[in-house]
């Protein structure tokens, strides 16, 4: 029984209309599915077209741009270069941190401004802060995409702490818009350097927990070993970057090989995955990788805090209205996701003329197509997850 | 006469829905209780008060209000027949677990047959319900729910079997009945986990299975939310999903009612006399499935999940070559002791 709209009249046939579907062409054998983009573990507003044989993948592609919003475009748009900053936290809202960091670094060396010290260690400080903060939120989803739901609540207990101590330094929790060209929009807070040093210091624990908990866990081995397997040269030739690239056991991390902002003054090593549960460049590769890489963040915070100078302005530098030289410049940093590149040209006016963002997410997610024929549908789950892609960068 | 009669029945017959009813909307909020402190925070807390004990009756009065939707192109009928088929297999598997010592639905000789073969409707309707929905998700929900549900039957009638060797009869009654008294070692209970170390692993086998056959983690393939959406769920809203709801917390509660009467005694007290008699019996019956349950939820918010494949390989190559093993054991064992 229907209830008659009382003002609009419903089409009285309610069978639907039966569409001549082509098969000229297709193997009946296999079904394409729609994966996406309302699907719960494809981490946004990605969209698969899957083609199955049973439950094996044997064509993967990539529908993206749902959440496309013109970032480029918009960068041209603006009055001034500090005023793209708020824009570039929006690419990769994960970890706005380093996108901010990624953009200052290519603006200040555009217009040749100089940074204070205690500004570099700052922003070295919130960047590793942040570089946890993703890898906690790419970990757990991963656990939450094989079914493990609680690690996921754990890591995000973790992560919370992360932007408690950001929301008192910069006033916000996920899009920050902190760093400014030649220096920091406002001073962290006062208890900034005893609060993260008490984070680091309860957070390393926590990653031997996780480890216990889930790295280790048999049924979650069984799932990820093996799995995806992408070797180092296709992930060279897909120009893959950041843990995707050192799952494959290639130690590339622009940190160490091209240093950017204060890193060379740090001492921390590169994990890459070793298969020590599977086949070199596994989901599993890729997924320990970012666990490793946590602790080798605790450890730059912690040097950074010791040698971070107490006295300084942090405004001091920042121009009071930027004027540009015509010129252009590509400046690269490691964001949590991989290479994370901006290209800039400026002319004449005070906004650029041209702003890219090489975005690692995207280029990542090129790879999977390649490195997910013949899994299972779970597995493609998996595989994804452990890409780690933030749809927000993907489309820019 | 004839109407008292059919009145008692009904009466006899409502006990159970009762019970069923009650024992959901509870142990939802209870899975979402201990969900929450297995998390480390709090679970419901709002609704009705202490603890958000009434979360679950706020949720049914949510779904009860929703739009009952039902996609153009399914199958109207299988549709919406395949919540109620389900609801009614598990309910009507209800009818010949032995309560307490003085009530029983009906006290059927066959019972742990009758029990078994009307929980296989489970799968029919989960299948039903997946290929009325015309959703590939749902469809690849019902399929994989199929082949579990089916594979997982074997080890689970072989373990029900090996106890069956040991009590000799198929009657739920007898099986409890035969366990009353405290006479292991002079003073553990009679149970008959306690009386053949086979049985123990015969209830790990079964435990394991009745995990699988009730779609719970890590075999919660068939609905696996980051996979499937929903599974065979997927097209399903309002009343219908909480029948399927109601219909899935039923089930983890009779086939651990049913591992209580296998092994642990159903009904009698684990002090002998102390405690005993059948208001006694049904507060012991009752915990022994009930804690089952919890060890179920527990497990759910521990593990991860176990791909298509590996979940086939553990059932054929590990579980029904053991159960079938443990069987011939319990067998021998009982000749020679």
């Amino acid at each position: 029984m229907y209830r008659k709209h009382p003002t609009w009249e419903l089409p009285q046939k309610t069978d639907a209309v039966m569409i001549e579907i082509n098969t000229k062409g297709t193997d009946e054998r296999k079904m394409v599915i729609n994966m996406g983009p309302q699907h719960p573990s494809t981490h946004g507003v990605l969209r698969l077209a899957v083609t199955l044989d049973g439950e094996v993948v044997t064509d993967v592609e990539c529908h993206i741009g749902y959440l496309h919003r013109c970032f480029e475009k918009y960068a041209e748009k603006m009055d001034n270069f500090p005023a793209v900053i708020p824009y570039t936290d929006r690419i990769d809202y994960v970890s706005a941190m380093n996108q901010e960091h990624g953009f200052v670094i290519a603006a200040e060396r555009l217009l040749e401004i100089e940074v204070p010290e205690r500004v570099e260690y700052i922003r070295v400080i919130v960047a590793e802060m942040q570089r946890i903060a993703s890898h906690l939120l790419a970990i757990g989803t991963f656990g939450l995409d094989l079914g493990a739901f609680s690690p996921f609540l754990y890591l995000f207990t973790e992560r919370e702490k992360i932007l408690d101590i950001f929301e008192r330094t910069s006033g916000a929790r996920l899009l920050y818009n902190y760093m400014a060209i030649g220096g920091l929009m406002r001073e962290p807070h006062p208890e900034f350097k005893s609060e993260t040093a008490a984070f680091v210091k309860q957070f390393r624990p926590k990653i031997q927990e996780l480890q216990d908990l889930l790295s280790y866990n048999s049924i979650f081995v069984k799932r990820t070993a093996h799995i995806g397997v992408l070797p180092a040269k296709v992930a060279l030739n897909y120009a893959s970057s950041g843990p995707v690239l050192r799952g494959s056991g290639v130690k590339w991390d622009l940190r160490k090989d091209d240093p950017y902002s204060i890193y060379d003054r740090f001492e921390f090593d590169i994990p890459v995955g070793s298969g020590e549960m599977g086949t070199l460049g596994d989901c599993w590769d890729r997924y320990i990788v970012r666990v490793l890489e946590m602790e080798e963040s605790c450890k730059i915070i912690e040097q950074a805090l010791d040698a971070m100078p107490d006295e300084g302005d942090v405004l001091q530098n920042v121009p009071k209205r930027v004027r540009t030289k015509p010129g252009e410049l590509y400046a690269r940093t490691e964001s949590p996701r991989g290479e994370l590149g901006y290209y800039l040209i400026a002319d004449k006016g005070n906004s650029p003329f041209r702003v890219k963002a090489r975005a690692p997410s995207f280029v990542n997610l090129s790879v999977l197509p390649v490195i997910s024929k013949g899994s299972l549908l779970s597995d493609l789950v998996a595989i994804l997850g452990s890409i780690d892609i933030v749809l927000g960068e993907v489309d820019r | 006469m004839i109407t008292e009669s059919i009145l008692l029945l009904l009466l006899f017959a409502l006990i159970p829905l009762i019970i069923i009813l009650i024992y959901a909307l509870f142990a939802i909020w209870g899975e979402r209780k201990v969900a929450g402190f297995i998390q480390d925070r709090l679970g419901p807390m709002r609704v009705g008060g202490w603890h958000g004990w009434a979360q679950s009756f706020a949720d049914l009065l949510k779904l009860i209000q929703k739009e009952d939707i039902i996609p153009a192109n399914a199958d109207r009928f299988l549709f919406r027949l395949a919540p109620f088929i389900m609801f009614a297999a598990s309910y009507a598997a209800f009818a010949v677990l032995p309560f307490s010592s003085s009530f029983i639905g009906s006290n059927l000789d066959i019972g742990v047959f009758f029990l078994l073969a009307i929980t296989s409707l489970l799968s029919i309707s989960v299948i039903m319900g997946g290929w009325a929905s015309n959703n590939k998700w749902s469809l690849f929900g019902a399929m994989r729910s199929a082949a579990q549900m089916v594979s997982y039957e074997v080890p689970t009638i072989m373990s029900v079997l090996s106890v069956i060797v040991v009590a000799g009869s198929l009657n739920l009654m007898t099986v409890t009945e035969m366990q009353s008294g405290n006479d292991t070692l002079g003073f553990l209970p009679n149970w008959l986990i306690l009386q053949n170390p086979f049985l123990i692993i015969a209830f790990v086998i079964f435990f394991i299975s009745i995990l699988a056959e009730a779609h719970r983690v890590p075999f919660d393939l068939p609905e696996s939310e980051s996979e499937l959406v929903a599974g065979f769920q997927t097209e399903y809203s309002g009343m219908r999903w909480a029948m399927f709801m109601l219909a899935e917390y039923a089930d983890m509660l009779l086939l651990s009612l049913l591992g209580a009467v296998l092994f642990f005694g159903g009904w009698n007290s684990p002090f002998g006399d102390f405690m005993a008699g059948p208001a006694w019996g049904f507060f012991w019956f009752m915990l022994k499935g009930l804690l089952l349950v919890f060890v179920m939820m527990w497990i759910r918010w521990t593990l991860p999940r176990y791909r298509v494949d590996q979940l086939m390989y553990l059932c054929w190559s590990i579980l029904i070559p053991l159960s079938f093993l443990n069987f011939v054991l319990i067998a021998l064992w009982e000749m020679i002791f």
